[in-house]
């Protein structure tokens, strides 16, 4: 589907009319409601993917004090894809680089090297004017429900200015599909001449969530949209996603560093780790049968409401990540690693599927049996 | 306990910053953050006192002429008959009368009442025009740099750094006379308005630079902000980002500077009327009215006092209010 | 890892902490603020009580107040706050001063804002220790503050001694903070989200960390969190606030067990997990916290709460105060009676342990 073909006025489409917004604010009700269970829709899996990462780098150049120059090498040569009506989750932990690819994907930051294509086209290099057809397809969710609104601007305005400025000029005119936007994300559409200061962190997101909508794009990514946010808030906002997907046909790149959280709304799941993936595949996989150390560690130290005092058998990591501007050789998870060899530090793993598994692992000595 | 950080902390975390100040605007349904300012503002007697003062010392300059017919002495009348053969004002306390509510000048017998109330206009006039436009330029340069950063940024640091470097006084005494010479000759009269616009012009070479300083560090804390990488993904263009996104933002700054900007021209601009270098005779002009009375002052003190006391009052109440203002526009730095 | 639970011996289960009726209020220009309404809550040496509740319920200004570390012109603070028998509501900066870093410590959320960045960590814990050791020489002081950065798991600790505060990563930093806050073996530590910022893998370390030290000293710690996963960890004990009261209160057990507030069920409902259907939506609580300024009359989780007509309108006029739940040291504060609330746990709390 080429981005003609998809309506940008408000007269057809899912988010067309008021039957739309119907439609998802029942959904919205009978899941409010508890109970009914409204499962996750099964996304195509065939086809072309909708975004294709490639070999995708950023190194950030630093000077550390009076040191020698040095680079930050957040992200260091990463692949992976997101297919049409997918949320693809990224886990990692702080500082692996995660903020870095979303914002290289958005075209926010200007890769160091790599590619990425879009719907079969390359934009890993397209600059100014030839970016505004693109910023229509692949929007943005932040993190920071406080920051990411402008405090000067009532949340009509903040919704509006993405048509505005992009020339759409849909039916029954922008304040009326604003409104419409704001009942799709829940938030009371009078409310459209309030200002940020006025609302709860979790009606912030919702807001940040309709801004996002309001040029109807394919792909969408959410940096971390729930971690700023209370668990019950949590939970609404990751509903409201998920909803949104289902009536939407939206994509996701879902960057997250709670597991549990990314568990409820990823078809496939990557981690990342100092840069590097170190293992992609389907959800289930992933948290039935990790394979990378990393990814069972991870999944190991989310403690567990179910089992007080802490379930045995918990892997405990020695140490921090070591720093993205000198990363170790070989395995970058090497240093913290239990089952590291001599080959670990001198040959890097790469990101293949290993014996017994789906999965894309990059580890030379993946466990075997599944977690207890 | 200097090494214990910790009560700043507590404080710092619990203050009014964050989740509360947003409960607490869940009352305020549908008001601006202007609006929150101006009821805080509302609410401060020193705010209040010093505004009144400020309007009344403005509707006195603006009504100077009707102030004039009412009260039936022109600026430049001379009142030679009721002055000694020294030159001194007749009678009390240098001249007093129902007449004369100030007293007369020594010397050339002009009512002082009226010339003040003249000389409040320029000196207002002076010291708005130049706030207001080294306010523009300094919110421009400013913004662009902070924004743009990289070569722009490094050039425009320059220059304000290079303004900065440069004393005030010694090129204003040299830049100003060498301007009037240079378009009136030695003879020729200058017109009152020339020499004015020559000042507004010297204060505008200097002025910019602390507007453009303050707006550019407020600017690149902003642009760290994630609104405005929103705005870039949706595409806005660079005036957009500018006028729409970040200068709503960085008011209240823009409105504090420029009202502690305001009384500074009013001192500078007495200044250089004092070192003979502004305002001329006859225009009427505070600084050169105290600079005349300076040599009055023991044997005429009234001569000293009305403009001394008026010049003081408008700077106070200036700089109160610049000072309430910026308690009610940013609530954190004054709880 | 599991806590040791200390064997409830009567003889020495004379509570550390004891706080009774604790009531702090703010005046603003927007109204009072009732950041806590009448809390009241005790733990004994060796024991953690974690206190949960959304952003904003009160956990923080509760935990400052015990400390005394609240600004007292715009503070109204009224109740009794037991440390070790003495009560500090009413004692002057330089009383509490003296209780501070011996009696009780703090360890906050954002170790970089609470470390100063000016001196090295090593000074700024040598400082601490000389606080309530004025006799002891540098050298002395040096030797505990390098050994309680070893304890806490810093790798070469003479080395990193020198160092600054920015030259350490967050979990490093964290552990600093906890040096810095055990190094007089204080009786009591409160520690405010201790670990909210962190990694899962170093908030892991850092809790291990805690409950090794407790066993060692018998501290009695108060953890601020929201993480419920983390209660079910570390705590022995539990508080549950809304709108700044206790809503619910009991063992770790009690709680997370067989919890009996309607915002517990929500609370335990809406976090996600590594078991149950993934597929399935999460279930939130609808609505928003309350207002600080204009707390919802009579139970102020009334508006969020699915169960408040079934308490003839009770829920709505009258504020419902902590009663026995059932079992002993469980406590609840809801207008619902003990058979309906059974009824409804049922219904509510069951669906989400299918594993
Ligand atoms: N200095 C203050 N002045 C006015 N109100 C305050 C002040 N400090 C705290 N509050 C209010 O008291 C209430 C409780 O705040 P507190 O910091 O204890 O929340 P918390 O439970 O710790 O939340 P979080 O989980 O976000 O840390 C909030 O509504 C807050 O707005
Ligand atoms: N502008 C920048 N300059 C230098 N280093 C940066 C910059 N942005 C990010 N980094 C570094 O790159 C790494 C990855 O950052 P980020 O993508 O934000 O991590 P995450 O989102 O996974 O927490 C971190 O070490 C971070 O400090
Ligand atoms: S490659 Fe070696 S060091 Fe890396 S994760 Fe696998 S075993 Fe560990
Ligand atoms: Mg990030
Ligand atoms: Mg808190």
């Amino acid at each position: 589907m080429t981005s003609q073909e998809r309506p940008l006025d408000g007269s057809a489409g899912a988010l067309g009319g008021d039957a739309g917004a119907n439609a998802i604010a029942d959904a919205t009700a009978e899941a409010d409601g508890g109970g009914t269970t409204v499962r996750q829709r099964e996304p195509e899996r065939t086809g072309e993917p909708l975004l294709a990462v490639e070999g995708l780098t950023r190194h950030f150049p630093v000077r550390d004090g009076l040191g020698p120059r040095s680079v930050v090498r957040a992200v260091d040569g990463i692949d992976f894809e997101v297919r049409p009506g997918e949320t693809l989750g990224l886990v990692g932990e702080s500082g692996c680089g995660k903020t870095t690819t979303g914002r290289m994907i958005v075209r926010l930051l200007a890769p160091t090297a790599g590619r990425i294509r879009f719907d079969g086209r390359d934009i890993t290099h397209m600059r100014g004017r030839a970016l505004r057809p693109l910023r229509r397809e692949l929007q943005i969710i932040f993190q920071d429900p406080y920051s990411s609104l402008n405090p000067r601007h009532t949340i009509g305005k903040i919704i509006a200015i993405p048509l505005q400025v992009n020339g759409v000029r849909p039916e029954g005119g922008i304040k009326r599909r604003v409104q419409e936007l704001l009942e799709i994300v829940g938030l009371n559409p009078e409310h459209y001449n309030r200002y940020p200061h006025e609302f709860s962190g979790g009606q912030r997101q919702r807001v940040g969530i309709a801004r996002a909508l309001a040029l109807r794009p394919r792909l969408i990514v959410a940096d971390e949209p729930v971690s700023a946010l209370d668990v019950s808030i949590q939970a609404q906002v990751v509903n409201l996603l998920r909803e949104l997907q289902r009536e939407l046909d939206l994509a996701f790149l879902f960057i997250a560093h709670d597991l549990a959280v990314v568990r409820h709304f990823s078809h496939r799941v990557a981690v990342m780790y100092l840069g590097k993936i170190v293992e992609v595949g389907e959800r289930d996989d992933i948290y039935r049968n990790p394979r990378h150390p990393y990814t069972r560690a991870l999944l190991s130290a989310v403690p567990d409401v179910d089992a007080p005092g802490g379930a045995s058998g918990r892997i405990r990591l020695a140490g921090d990540p070591a720093s993205p501007a000198n990363p170790p050789s070989g395995c970058r998870f090497r240093t913290r690693c239990w089952k590291a060899q001599d080959i670990c530090a001198t040959e890097e793993p790469a990101l293949i599927r290993r014996e017994g598994s789906a999965q894309l692992t990059a580890c030379h000595f993946p466990e075997t049996e599944p977690p207890r | 306990m200097s090494l214990s950080p910790a009560d700043d902390i507590a404080l710092s975390e619990i203050g009014p910053a964050g989740p509360q100040s947003q409960a607490a605007g869940e009352q305020l349904v549908g008001r601006s953050p202007g609006q929150l300012a101006w009821a805080r503002l509302r609410r401060d007697r020193t705010a209040m006192i010093s505004g009144a003062v400020l309007a009344l010392l403005f509707i006195v300059a603006l009504a100077a002429p009707l102030i004039e017919r009412l009260y039936g002495v022109g600026p430049q009348q001379q009142f030679q008959n009721a002055l000694d053969s020294y030159g001194m004002p007749l009678g009390y306390s240098g001249g007093v009368t129902g007449g004369h509510w100030f007293g007369l000048e020594p010397g050339l017998g002009r009512d002082i009442f009226i010339r003040m109330v003249y000389g409040l206009r320029t000196s207002l006039f002076v010291a708005l025009t130049a706030a207001v436009i080294t306010t523009l330029i300094g919110v421009a340069a400013g913004v662009v740099a902070g924004y743009l950063g990289g070569w722009v940024d490094a050039v425009i640091t320059w220059v304000t750094d290079f303004a900065l470097a440069m004393p005030f006084l010694i090129v204003a005494l040299a830049f100003v006379p060498t301007v009037a010479l240079r378009f009136y000759g030695q003879r020729e009269a200058e017109p009152a308005l020339f020499r004015v616009a020559v000042i507004i012009v010297v204060f505008a070479l200097f002025g910019w630079t602390s507007a453009a300083r303050l707006v550019r560090g407020q600017i690149v804390s902003l642009r760290e902000r994630e609104f405005v990488e929103a705005a870039q993904a949706s595409g806005v263009g660079l005036a957009h980002m500018l006028i729409r996104q970040l200068l709503p933002n960085i008011w209240a700054p823009i409105l504090v500077s420029f009202s502690l900007a305001v009384p500074s021209y009013v001192t500078n601009e007495a200044v250089l009327s004092f070192l003979g270098v502004g305002v001329v005779d006859p225009t009427p002009d505070f600084g050169a009215m105290i600079f005349r009375s300076i040599s009055y002052l023991p044997t005429d003190p009234t001569y000293v006092f009305f403009p001394g006391v008026t010049i003081f009052v408008l700077v106070l109440a200036f700089n109160l209010f610049g000072d309430s203002l910026r308690d009610a526009l940013d609530p954190k730095s004054s709880r | 890892m599991a806590p040791p639970v200390p064997e409830p011996d009567p003889a020495q289960s004379q509570p550390y902490l004891a706080v009774r009726d604790l009531t702090v209020r703010f005046d603003t220009e927007d109204g009072v603020v009732r950041a806590v309404n009448g809390v009241s809550f005790s733990v004994r040496p060796g024991r953690t009580l974690c206190v949960v509740g959304e952003s904003g319920s009160g956990k923080s200004v509760a935990s400052l107040a015990i400390l005394g570390l609240h600004n007292p012109r715009r503070t109204r603070l009224s109740g009794q706050i037991l440390v070790g028998g003495r009560d500090v509501v009413g004692l002057d900066e330089k009383q509490i001063r003296t209780m501070r870093g011996r009696s009780m410590a703090m360890i906050f959320q954002d170790p970089l804002s609470a470390l100063h960045p000016y001196y090295t960590v090593g000074r700024q814990i040598v400082e601490a220790y000389r606080v309530h050791h004025p006799s002891a020489g540098k050298a002395e002081a040096r030797r505990h503050a390098v050994a309680m950065l070893g304890r806490v798991g810093i790798p070469q600790p003479d080395r990193r001694f020198d160092r600054y505060p920015h030259e350490f990563s967050g979990g490093m930093r964290q552990r600093v903070m906890i040096a810095m806050a055990l190094v007089n073996h204080p009786d009591l530590l409160i520690a405010d989200e201790p670990t909210t910022a962190l990694d899962v893998t170093v908030q892991a370390q850092i809790l291990d960390l805690l409950a090794d030290l407790q066993s060692e000293f018998n501290t009695a710690i108060v953890l601020i969190t929201h993480d419920l996963g983390v209660v079910s960890q570390v705590a022995h004990d539990v508080l549950v606030m809304y709108g700044g009261r206790a809503v619910e209160q009991g063992t770790v057990e009690q709680v997370l067990r067989r919890p009996q507030h309607p915002y517990t069920w929500g609370l335990l409902a809406s976090v996600p997990t590594l078991r149950g259907d993934p597929d399935a939506d999460l279930t939130p609580i609808s609505g928003s916290p309350p207002s600080m300024i204009n707390l919802p009359a009579g139970c102020a989780f009334h508006p969020r709460c699915r169960y408040a007509g079934e308490t003839e309108g009770r829920s709505t006029t009258e504020i419902p105060l902590l009663r026995p739940a059932g079992e002993p040291d469980h406590l609840v504060a809801c207008h619902l009676s003990d058979a309906d609330r059974a009824r409804l746990r049922e219904h509510e709390v069951t669906p989400t342990e299918v594993a």
